[in-house]
């Protein structure tokens, strides 16, 4: 499609101002650019027609199933959106926080993180949760820097590593290693399980924290995590919960009663907001009670009826300007207003059906990367189709001309070929049984002709795009 | 109340076909002393309730005040077509282009967004972008650092107090020297704002100057709007260029989502942290776009990624990018005048002798005021108006110094308000 700035025309017009009300003012000429920027010079319908058709390229929850393994997508709900667009919240200035005297100018919008917060602890069985976090990474970094102040505090200079199995998401090691870890990866075993006796090993007293999400990312439930807590634990190691998996186990566990000391929640995930292509998404950190006082600042208060600001005593600092994405907060609450306590644990009770389901349906096609129950995720390796040529990229290819986004693949790093479906439980079962079906059939053609999808896609605007030309040209800008 | 749109008799089905007799045999793998009994959640309530809650709760956040708040955000007109197009769910419920055949529309936006935005600062490359703009100074900062091999970050007292904040929290576990001022030597970078947070333009093309010399890089923090007039940070010789990109089309949002944007010369972009977006072909010379780069990201490098940044707030990315095309080469010029021209009228309503900063400004400037400023943005507030930032609040000035910031949205006529109002308020 054509670039927007190849439908520049000199003079055309968009969006204009009134004519200046005031008189001209000028700036000093050392000052000012020399000259425009070269923006494109379009009409209004240019724009719309041109973002709109770009628009239609892509593969989006509400028009495409979108099984993409580690990443929840599940249906986000337009009553949240509606919501997030009231003037009261959209066009609140985030300054109205900064001093005690506008305070009452913003008590609703206070309302809502004191709410959120309180909602998401409990549901985490944590003893209070932090909204400044811009996104899961965000919410790790911030939480492996409590880690940090903790044990600063706490006079244990000797505690400098941080304990992550291989499975785990990049970002664990990448943020605890900017909080000052030094990162001790340890393997899983041939059933998908931390390696206990690898784990038991590596634990000693310099060990600052243990990183691991339950269910892990092979989509098992972590069988030892009471006893990986409770050795973290004795060796006064705190235990942190990347809750990327949280949809597995709402209202059925709480990681905060499996041991867990920290954590960060993906509102984006579990919570529904929008994924956005990448971003806002929304990654609350959340602490038992030894942490607390090390919470980002300033948080919510509730005193005498009303909400007010207050700082932690040994407060970390701000990780955020305000209170993150508060927008993402607001989706999030209307969301888990609605779904209540029976709603909540519905969620992930149908999540964790609908993986075993196509586990089920799909099993004998494909191998399962491990033998055990999976909760809402199920993984699979493609080697065998591999080994005759069709990778796991190969499926993935063909899934899209199917008119299927593909499952992740590639990830967690510690399966070959792996192929990672989360179907989540906002969809039906027909629609899981069209996608079962299409598995089938592109198993089926590959045994038949495992070069068969070598040229997939071929229904998509584009082909597969070479990606070696473009990290050599780095063609980036325009 | 619920999104699920599974039946019991479906239920039923799939258990069979899964081999097991009910869902709760699904969660066996849970420990039975740590299955959650109970827990404090209220039941849910009907859309429609929802929505009345939420709009009760709106309404205590009155937003029918005329704003001269700015401090970094800033109240500037959004064109109906931003939310139309960025409120498309092709858009808004796609996810990180991981299948760029399905997501041609995310990446060419990027992008699109990419050359915009190194079209507006005069740098060679962008990324996809960042949260906001408090957290690109910590990455700005950690690349500066990459690139120099030098630990000393200097961060100039025009940046945005907040931020500061940011920067300390973010390193306080690394092995920095945060530093004030502007003397480049040992140093990786020297961060600086233009304009400061209290609104004030300078021309840094000579601290980028002495910074070179000394074998470190300038970091210019700038405010995207200004740039339809400023000049830019590639002007000035500055590495990179960060923004918080509020102001390009996306709402106050209480604080988030923001967007935060970083750009860089051709010599740097390989240490710059986040996704990059680039053309290439398919194997029939169709021109398509993917992610690149990725060897620097966190997914592949890990613990000695560039960053461990996974994200970008590319709805926020795409909404900037439209509002810029909507704009477009002389609309943002226009929108910069007007910012200017009304501050400067406003500056002249509440006299020269009241304003703090002796040079130039943008839309932004700082007045000591009779009275505490906390006290006077409450009783504004009773006439109706967001006076602006006590700067005391944020640490950035006395009790009586007030930050006042003018957007294209306020009239002449609420200038004229305004000034009489405050007058009578604050220096009587």
């Amino acid at each position: 499609m054509e670039l927007i700035y190849d439908q520049s025309r000199e003079g055309r017009r968009a969006i204009t101002l009134d004519a200046l009300d005031v008189p001209e003012a000028a700036l000093p000429r050392d000052l000012l650019r020399t000259e425009a920027a070269g923006l494109p010079e379009v009409s209004e319908l240019d724009v719309v027609r041109h973002f709109t058709r770009l628009s239609q390229l892509n593969f989006g929850i509400d028009s495409h199933f979108y099984p993409l393994g580690s990443c929840t997508m599940k249906y986000n709900p337009k009553i949240a959106e509606a919501v997030a667009a009231l003037p009261g919240f959209a066009e609140l200035h985030p300054h109205l926080s900064s001093d005690e005297a506008l305070w009452a100018h913003c008590q609703g919008a206070f309302e809502v993180v004191y709410e959120v917060e309180e909602l998401l602890a409990e549901i985490a069985g944590m003893k209070a949760v932090c909204l400044q976090p811009i996104a899961g990474a965000h919410g790790e970094l911030a939480g492996t820097l409590l880690m940090a102040a903790y044990h600063r505090d706490k006079g244990h200079t000797h505690k400098k590593k941080i304990i992550i199995p291989d499975s785990a998401h990049g970002t664990n090691p990448a943020s605890a290693a900017i909080a000052g870890f030094d990162i001790v990866e340890i393997p899983s075993t041939p059933d998908g399980a931390i390696d206990f006796d690898a784990y038991t090993a590596a634990m000693d007293d310099t060990v600052a924290g243990v990183m691991t999400t339950c269910p892990n990312t092979h989509g098992l439930f972590e069988p030892r995590i009471l006893e990986i807590a409770a050795l973290a634990h004795k060796h006064d190691a705190l235990l942190y919960y990347d809750g990327a998996n949280l949809n597995a186990i709402m209202g059925e566990c709480r990681p905060g009663d499996l041991g867990f000391d920290v954590m960060h929640y993906n509102v984006h995930k579990t919570f529904a907001t929008p994924h956005g292509m990448g971003g806002p998404g929304c990654g609350p950190v959340g602490v038992s009670e030894r942490l607390v006082p090390y919470l980002p600042g300033p948080r919510v208060a509730r005193r005498e009826g009303r909400f007010v600001l207050e700082t932690p005593p040994r407060s970390i600092g701000r990780m955020a300007p305000f209170f993150g994405n508060f927008m993402m907060a607001v989706r999030g609450y209307a969301y888990i207003r609605h779904l209540g306590n029976e709603g909540l644990k519905d969620v992930s009770r149908v999540a964790v059906l609908n993986a075993n389901y196509i586990h089920a349906r799909l099993k004998h096609a494909y191998t399962p990367a491990f033998a055990g129950r999976f909760m809402h995720e199920c993984i699979f390796t493609a080697a065998a189709q591999a080994q005759k040529g069709a990778r796991a990229l190969d499926i993935a290819k063909a899934l899209l001309d199917e008119g299927y986004h593909a499952p992740t693949v590639y990830f967690p790093l510690t399966v070959k070929e792996s192929i990672m479906i989360e179907p989540t439980e906002t969809e039906s079962k027909e629609t899981l049984d069209a996608f079962c079906d299409a598995m089938l059939r592109i198993a089926t053609r590959i045994e038949e002709d495992p070069m068969a999808f070598r040229n997939s896609p071929t229904t998509m605007p584009v082909g597969r795009l070479d990606e070696v030309k473009a990290a050599r040209d780095l063609n980036c800008v325009c | 109340m619920s999104w699920v749109p599974t039946t019991e008799t479906e239920r039923r089905e799939m258990l069979g076909v899964i081999g097991v007799q009910s869902i709760d045999e699904l969660f066996e793998a849970i420990p039975p002393k740590v299955r959650l009994k109970s827990w404090n959640v209220p039941e849910g309530v009907s859309e429609m309730a929802v929505r009345d809650l939420l709009t009760r709760m709106a309404a205590k956040n009155p937003s029918d005040l005329t704003g001269f708040l700015g401090g970094g955000y800033y109240d500037h007109y959004i064109p109906a077509a931003v939310d139309a197009l960025a409120g498309r769910q092709e858009f808004y419920t796609a996810y990180t282009p991981y299948q760029p055949e399905c997501a041609q529309g995310t990446l060419q936006s990027i992008y699109e967004y990419q050359s915009a935005i190194c079209r507006l600062t005069n740098m060679d490359f962008a990324n996809a972008s960042l949260y906001e703009g408090g957290t690109a100074i910590f990455e700005a900062a950690t690349m500066s650092m990459r690139i120099t091999r030098r630990r000393r970050i200097v961060c100039h007292s025009s940046v945005n107090p907040i931020y500061r904040e940011q920067l300390r929290t973010h390193t306080s576990s690394m092995d920095v020297e945060l530093v004030d001022g502007e003397d480049p030597a040992g140093a990786a970078c020297v961060i600086v704002q233009n304009p400061s947070f209290l609104g004030a333009l300078r021309d840094y093309t000579a601290l980028g100057t002495a910074c070179h010399e000394a074998g470190a890089l300038l970091v210019v923090s700038f405010y995207p709007i200004s740039l339809g007039l400023v000049k830019t940070p590639g002007e000035m010789g500055a590495d990179i260029a960060i923004a918080e990109g509020q102001s390009l089309g996306i709402p106050l949002n209480f604080g988030g989502p923001y967007l935060g944007i970083m750009a860089t010369r051709a010599s740097h972009v390989r240490k710059m942290p986040g996704r990059i977006a680039a053309a290439t072909q398919d194997a029939q010379g169709r021109r398509g776009f993917v992610l690149t780069l990725q060897a620097r990201e966190q997914h592949i490098r890990r613990a000695k990624a560039m960053s461990n940044i996974c994200s970008n707030q590319a709805l926020c990315a795409l909404r900037a990018l439209i509002y810029l095309c909507l704009m477009g080469k002389e609309g943002l010029r226009d929108v910069a005048r007007h910012c200017h021209a009304k501050s400067e009228y406003l500056k002249g309503l509440l006299g020269a002798g009241n304003i703090l900063n002796d040079g130039p400004t943008f839309n932004e400037f700082a007045v000591r005021l009779k009275r505490p400023a906390s006290e006077t943005v409450g009783l504004m507030a009773k006439r109706g108006f967001l006076a602006g930032l006590p700067l005391a609040s944020v640490g950035a000035g006395g009790p009586n110094d007030l930050l006042v910031a003018v957007t294209e949205r306020r009239t002449r006529a609420e200038l004229d308000a305004f000034a009489a109002a405050l007058r009578e308020v604050a220096w009587n």
